[in-house]
């Protein structure tokens, strides 16, 4: 039996914008063990970001609860939490969130700035070898408006890498990228999943959802169903088989 | 050593108000130094409102004190303690007779004070003539001033070349002179030692025995050097054929004693000339004291001016940091929410911001205290104008601008580390 890493039990979250108020996420339960690939699918505004938010601890459900690698969230306070995020989360965005005039190398180290525990040294240490691990050896010193996309993305990556997470946490991450981009970003979480990450991915692309393990759909605020994934899309293989042309178009980006 | 101690001392102060605890401050000042590079247009024009404001300050204030202090230099220069009578006009008969025909001042008075007077230590009459000094065939208009051995001494005058005349000289109204730079220069040439040469004023004659040290123009703008001076009984006799004296020039034992002097002379004075219990004086007694506080009142009006202008320069500066400050932490609210996104804490963001305003604050300020040193003296070079740096005009405007800058940078971001990280990162 593997561990379980995120107990998630009738979580409700509600916006109020003036007098309305949005009912997010309406009573949502969950569980994902260590080593899973999850795709967190539906339509747009059915609560994904929502839960992937409160999972990483950047929003607060209204009730419920959430247990994270054995820590109850609702027993924390707001310090508690952003140390919680620095040494057991990692977060990939759709849209990179690099800091601008920034090399790459100082955009990975960022999350080590705030943990006492790593002095300069391994602070650059680790964040070169999470640049090598998403294959960007070459291009540490480039600031994020010399990268590409997919890059400015795999750089993200290797700062959601840096800390050692426990798990890892993508919102859309292939959303702003073209399909050959967004299968080497797929290659690249499907090498870090077979090497024990733990995934969550959220996406409303079916074709990208293949390349996870698990499928949970949301609707209206609510898990519709959860399937495992029988013919599991193997992203270096299906780079081979992307046409020429597409390849031709897209390499530079 | 001394100083590293207080510098942890402070970190500490600053860290036990903010309530910060188990933070790595170093990784904070190198983050904070990251975002200043990363912004270098934005912190030079943060940090150029601050050197505005401090150096505007420093050189206004410290060219109105300069102006304040040149008064003052120029009236000690006027004399040793100086107390000087004149008479007054005098009504006689309805008639007003004027200054220059006022006729209360004799040997008589001179003699009166030298007796009565304890606290007056030096003491010359001063008699003036107005006219035309002639050498061969040129002429210079200038005033010739008549007074005794003591006048020198008094108005701190020096001999430069030559010597100044003696008591017999003043006794026998021998013909001799001491003559001033500008006059030297506008008969014989400047530069020509004119000791021994005879000059003519008003058809007398004058052989030259001394030069008078220049002492330039005063702050009323009048050339000091242009006149001649000769014993005031020669004056009297060959030039005006007149008793009188235009004034009495006197100095106090010490500089505490000018007032004392001045009650003592006005005792003796109304004496000599009889006036009666009531009756006004028919003289005009003046200290130097008394010059010093109605020419300071004047350039005090130019200080608070000077300052007013500077204050205005400083609340400008202000409002440029509070400006760039503020629309900073707004466009950089997705950074802060990055930053919370991956583990920063709300603290952590709030000291980044505070100590990026302290640099720049502090590096501004320095700046600004330097550039507005320079700017002084070289206004007081180009300009000829003596310049005071005040201290505290450093220090404060040092301070404001500082605690403006650090107010401003960590006011808004106090409000931006706030929120939550998904409001911040979504921010737009
Ligand atoms: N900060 C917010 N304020 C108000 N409503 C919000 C906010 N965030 C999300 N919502 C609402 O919550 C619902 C779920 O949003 P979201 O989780 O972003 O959906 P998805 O990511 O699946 O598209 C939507 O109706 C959205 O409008
Ligand atoms: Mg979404």
């Amino acid at each position: 039996m593997s561990k379980i890493i995120i107990e998630v039990k009738d979580l409700t979250k509600e916006f109020h914008v003036g007098d309305v108020t949005v009912r997010a996420l309406k009573g949502v339960n969950l569980s994902i063990t260590e080593g899973e690939f999850i795709a967190i699918m539906g339509a747009s505004g059915s609560g994904k970001s929502t839960m992937l938010n409160i999972l990483g601890c950047l929003e607060t459900p209204n009730s419920g609860s959430y247990i994270l690698d054995g820590v109850d969230m609702s027993e924390l306070n707001k310090d508690a939490l952003a140390a919680l995020r620095n040494q057991k989360l990692g977060f990939v965005f759709q849209s990179y969130n690099l800091l601008p005039r920034t090399s790459a190398i100082e955009n990975v180290e960022l999350p080590l700035f705030y943990n006492n525990k790593v002095d300069a040294k391994e602070r650059r240490e680790r964040a070169e070898k999470a640049l090598v691990r998403v294959g960007l050896k070459d291009r540490m010193g480039h600031m994020p408006n010399q990268l590409s996309g997919g890059q400015q993305q795999r750089v993200a990556i290797a700062r959601s890498l840096v800390n050692d997470p426990v798990v890892i946490l993508a919102d859309e991450a292939t959303g702003n990228l073209d399909t050959r981009t967004s299968y080497e970003i797929m290659a690249l979480f499907q090498e870090l999943n077979s090497n024990g990450k733990t995934i969550v991915f959220v996406t409303h692309e079916m074709d990208i959802a293949r390349f996870t393990s698990r499928n949970i759909v949301f609707r209206d605020g609510q898990i519709l169903r959860t399937e495992d994934v029988k013919e599991r899309f193997n992203a270096v293989e299906m780079l081979k088989n992307l046409p020429v042309a597409d390849a031709v178009e897209t390499s530079k980006s | 050593m001394p100083l590293k101690c207080l510098k942890i001392c402070l970190w500490r102060m600053l860290l036990k108000l903010l309530k910060v605890k188990e933070m790595n401050i170093s990784n904070l000042l190198k983050l904070a130094i990251y975002a200043l590079k990363r912004n270098r247009m934005r912190a030079l024009l943060t940090m150029l409102g601050i050197i505005i404001g401090v150096a505007s300050v420093i050189a206004m204030l410290a060219i109105g004190e300069g102006s304040k202090k040149s008064i003052k230099d120029q009236i000690s220069s006027m004399g040793t303690n100086l107390v000087s009578v004149s008479p007054t006009s005098q009504h006689r008969g309805g008639v007003e007779l004027g200054n220059a025909a006022a006729v209360s001042l004799t040997i008589k008075d001179m003699d009166a004070i030298r007796a009565e007077c304890p606290s007056v230590s030096d003491l010359s009459p001063e008699v003036r003539a107005n006219g035309q000094a002639v050498f061969s065939n040129k002429n210079w208009p200038t005033s010739l001033f008549g007074s005794n051995t003591d006048y020198l001494r008094i108005k701190l005058i020096e001999v430069s070349e030559g010597r100044s005349f003696t008591e017999q000289e003043v006794k026998g109204a021998a013909k001799v002179c001491l003559i001033g730079e500008t006059v030297l220069e506008n008969l014989f040439g400047k530069g020509t030692n004119p000791i021994g040469l005879s000059i003519r004023y008003k058809k007398v004659p004058f052989t030259i025995i001394g030069l008078l040290k220049s002492k330039g123009t005063n702050t009323y703008g009048q050339d000091q050097d242009d006149l001649l001076l000769a014993p005031y009984t020669t004056v009297q006799k060959r030039v005006l054929a007149s008793t009188f004296f235009n004034s009495i020039q006197s100095s106090a034992i010490d500089e505490f004693s000018t007032k004392k002097a001045a009650a003592e002379m006005e005792q003796a004075l109304r004496k000599s000339h009889k006036l009666k219990e009531g009756s006004e004086n028919d003289f005009r007694i003046r200290t130097q004291e008394d010059l010093v506080t109605t020419s300071s009142s004047v350039s005090n009006v130019l200080t608070i001016l000077l300052g007013a202008i500077a204050g205005i320069s400083l609340l400008v500066g202000g409002i440029g940091i509070m400006n760039i400050m503020y629309v900073s932490v707004t466009e950089r609210t997705r950074e802060i929410g990055l930053r919370m996104a991956v583990g920063g804490r709300g603290k952590d963001i709030l000291m980044q911001f505070l100590i990026e305003s302290i640099l720049l604050s502090i590096i501004g300020g320095v700046i600004g205290i330097f550039v507005g040193i320079g700017a002084s003296q070289l206004i007081g070079l180009l300009m000829k104008w003596p310049v005071v740096v005040l201290p505290a005009s450093v220090i404060l405007s040092f301070l404001v601008c500082t605690v403006i800058g650090v107010f401003f940078g960590w006011y808004p971001a106090r409000k931006a580390a706030g929120l939550n990280p998904i409001d911040a990162l979504h921010y737009e």
